[in-house]
């Protein structure tokens, strides 16, 4: 059943302009729903059920008492507008329920018709209604075109945080039986085989000896792609997509490069085989730490010292704010080391030390700029200074090459925006609206190259580059415009036959 | 005694009441309900003390409104603080000897009337003429700007064209505040005085009620009041160590 996509694909606007509103015209854009046997994997029921009503508000009722930030944040919009126009698929479709107040506000008509008294006694004035079959497929379109950025969360005074409502709206469709295939198809993946990918044991180990075969013709040194090896020192989680898709896995033979060169002893572990943490974008509290756990088990199994993560937007998020209270306490790792750390951190560390020498001159074919991961940016720290999320990356760029230029001020940083594809929108079913998404990074990125001849968007996320490599065609750039940062590094790295001593 | 200062008397009780009540029910409802996960919207203070001042920029200057859209930040700033002042001044009312500081925000209090109309209209118009945010408004947003609106106009009107005997005013108001029934004082009733005590009884009783609840709100914002130390510190709330017997918050891994 391949859905026809056929789309305009947005002009770039002259100048940031005041949006206009087109009502509707994302309405039944929702990406493709999950069948029965994958919803019966995360124990969700089968399809819709009949009483869904009923079911649907005693789920919202149970959030409501798990959730602080549902709670304030449902009460707490004055609908001032700042928001509205903040979110990238609101500038790309023009769609008014793509505001993200609008997009909170049909959760929380239902919210203030059942939980509130003046939506029970005055629904019209405040604005509260029932929870109608309309007003469902309202959420499940809606509530699927919003990546979880948290861009309008930086800007509402109040802070809410759209994300946090999608999140309880994608739990209560999955609880009456509406799920998304894509998220839905994935998750139990990782439960039976290690990864997003269904890639298993065999193939993987597989591809890591192509790989390291790979790095010894280009250098002519053995460099390791350890897998499940006991008793190293540090754990690589890192998403599936480094294992084979493009530019990704440059990247992770950077990771190689760089524990090589540090004499590192590292492994990666077949069984958690996957940063990435779906449970995240359907909300669901459960599954994110059924999947964080299985981080744990490897940790301990293979008895290492150190967790370390690859370059993945959302999967640091909850590493890095989640991992440790859905998982930890990790007081079995070394405690020198914050559990979990970014890999960039971890070469920022060894560049700093000067444990890794640099020729910057390896990159002098490039022209770089880099584009802030929406989850990196707004939900995460590295280092021990807030914003290291933005510096130590930036850092490690500037290391490694000689032309460095950032993107507009306020489309970088806390302001950059998403990819277009996060937070699970990242299917080929929603296509259109990741290509229109895009716009505003794509606009940005136009500056860069026409004023400065940038050539290369550096990223740190497996979803923006995959994403990337998808739209970028559409506003005439080369798809391999986007690269990994540790292909950067992996380029630039002076490597020699002896290993230095651990650093 | 005499109808209007009864009825007033009463009303006043019962919007203090609910406005009490009610905000003190959802500031309790906040309070207890669990925050499972780290969500502070990064870059984020590392320190309680960072994030009380982060909370302070958000309240006092509305930070983030501010990097957000200028016109309404002007309009709400404007509103804000101008509401303020008047309130201030308004405390000599209820008070005898009238504070100091009361004293001196008595000149700038009785024209702050006229800056708070500035915002609301400012806002008003927004609200009517920008068309994202014509769309998303309900017609509650409007009836809280028209009561504002209300209490502002009726308010300058009394200040200055209308007079009222403001003497008599605060000696009903002070007996109202001593629970001195049976030395109630009589209320003025002139038109403009009733308008406008009707507006503010009707405001302090929907606040609980309605989006005025954004006051107790940001405080309560996990986005702007979380420290950032998830990595330093475990954060379980107590149903996920019940539903999933994890170890509790307790155990912290350093
Ligand atoms: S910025 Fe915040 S308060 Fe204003 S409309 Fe958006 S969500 Fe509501
Ligand atoms: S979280 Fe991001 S995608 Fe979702 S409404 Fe906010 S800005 Fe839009």
């Amino acid at each position: 059943m391949a859905k026809k996509i056929k789309f305009e694909v947005p002009e770039f606007r002259p100048y940031p302009t005041v949006p206009v509103l087109k009502p509707g015209v994302m309405k039944g854009s929702g990406p493709f729903i999950a069948k029965p046997d994958m919803q019966k994997d995360l124990g969700f029921p089968g399809e819709l059920v009949d009483d869904w009503h009923d079911v649907a508000i005693d789920k919202m009722g149970d959030l409501l008492k798990k959730y602080r930030s549902l709670r304030v944040f449902l009460d707490s919009c004055v609908r001032c507008g700042a928001c509205t126009d903040k979110c990238q698929y609101m500038i790309g479709t023009n769609d008014p329920k793509n505001m993200p107040v609008a997009r909170q506000d049909l959760f929380r008509q239902v919210y203030r018709r059942h939980f509130t008294l003046a939506g029970k006694l005055f629904p019209k004035l405040v604005g509260a209604k029932d929870l109608t079959r309309d007003v469902l497929d309202d959420w499940y379109n809606y509530f699927h075109q919003c990546s979880q950025c948290r861009r309008c969360s930086v800007f509402c005074p109040y802070g809410i945080d759209t994300a946090e409502i999608s999140m309880a709206a994608r739990e209560i469709l999955d609880t009456v039986g509406l799920g998304q295939k894509y998220c839905n198809e994935i998750i139990p993946k990782i439960y039976k085989i290690g990864n997003n990918l269904g890639l298993p044991k065999p193939a993987l180990a597989n591809t890591l000896e192509g790989l390291e075969e790979d790095m010894k013709d280009e250098t002519g040194i053995d460099i390791k792609m350890p897998l499940d090896v006991e008793g190293a020192d540090i754990l690589l989680i890192t998403p599936s997509a480094d294992f084979f898709a493009e530019p990704h896995i440059d990247g992770l033979i950077g990771y190689a490069k760089v524990f090589h060169q540090a004499g590192a002893s590292w492994t990666l572990s077949s069984y958690a085989s996957e940063a990435a943490n779906f449970g995240m974008f359907i909300g669901s509290y459960d599954n994110m730490r059924k999947v964080s756990q299985r981080i744990r088990k490897a940790a301990i199994d293979l008895k290492v010292k150190r967790i370390i993560f690859g370059e993945c937007g959302h999967a640091w998020r909850v590493a890095y704010a989640f991992l440790n209270t859905l998982a930890g306490p990790f007081d079995f790792l070394d405690t020198r080391y914050p559990v979990p750390q970014h890999i960039c951190e971890y070469t920022y560390d060894l560049i700093q030390k000067g444990v890794i020498q640099l020729d910057k001159s390896a990159n002098d074919h490039r022209k770089l700029t880099f584009h802030d991961s929406c989850n990196v940016a707004r939900a995460t720290r590295m280092g021990d200074k807030p914003g290291g999320q933005f510096d130590i990356p930036r850092e490690v760029i500037k290391a490694c090459c000689n032309y460095y230029y950032d993107m507009e001020p306020d489309t970088i940083k806390d302001q950059t925006y998403c990819c277009g594809g996060g937070g699970g929108l990242l299917t080929d079913d929603l296509l259109e609206l990741r290509v229109k998404g895009a716009l505003p990074r794509m606009e940005a990125l136009k500056q860069v190259v026409d004023d400065h001849g940038v050539t290369h968007m550096a990223a740190i996320c497996a979803i923006c580059k995959t994403q990337f490599a998808k739209v970028l065609p559409y506003y005439g750039f080369g798809m391999d415009t986007v690269i990994s940062i540790h292909q950067l590094v992996g380029d630039a790295i002076v490597l020699t036959t002896e290993a230095k001593t651990p650093g | 005694m005499e109808f209007w200062t009864a009825f007033y008397a009463i009303s006043f009780y019962v919007a203090t009441f609910i406005l009490m009540f009610g905000l003190g029910y959802k500031i309790f409802q906040y309070a207890v309900t669990p925050a499972p996960l780290k969500i502070p919207t990064t870059p984020a203070p590392l320190t309680t003390g960072g994030v009380v001042v982060r909370l302070l920029l958000e309240v006092v200057i509305f930070r983030s409104l501010f990097r957000s859209n200028k016109w309404i930040w002007l309009f709400a700033i404007i509103f804000h603080f101008a509401l303020w002042i008047v309130l201030v001044r308004h405390l000599r009312y209820f008070m005898d000897p009238v504070w100091t500081l009361v004293v001196l925000a008595q000149p700038f209090g009785k024209y702050a009337s006229f800056a708070m109309l500035l915002g609301l209209f400012g806002l008003l118009a927004r609200r009517m003429f920008v068309v994202r945010i014509n769309y998303i408004s309900v017609p509650s947003d409007y009836l809280m700007l028209f009561l504002l609106l209300v209490i502002g106009i009726s308010g300058t009107l009394i200040s200055f064209v209308t007079r009222t005997d403001i003497v008599q005013f605060k000696a009903f108001m002070l007996s109202v505040l001593c629970f001195d029934w049976s030395n109630l004082q009589t209320m003025p009733t002139d038109t403009m005085l009733l308008i406008h005590l009707t507006a503010v009884i009707s405001l302090m009783i929907v606040f609980p009620f309605s989006k005025l609840l954004h006051v107790p709100g940001i405080f309560f914002a996990p986005t702007r009041n979380q420290v950032d130390n998830p990595r330093e510190k475990r954060h379980v709330a107590p149903w996920a160590v019940k539903e999933f017997e994890t170890t509790p918050a307790s155990t912290t891994s350093e």
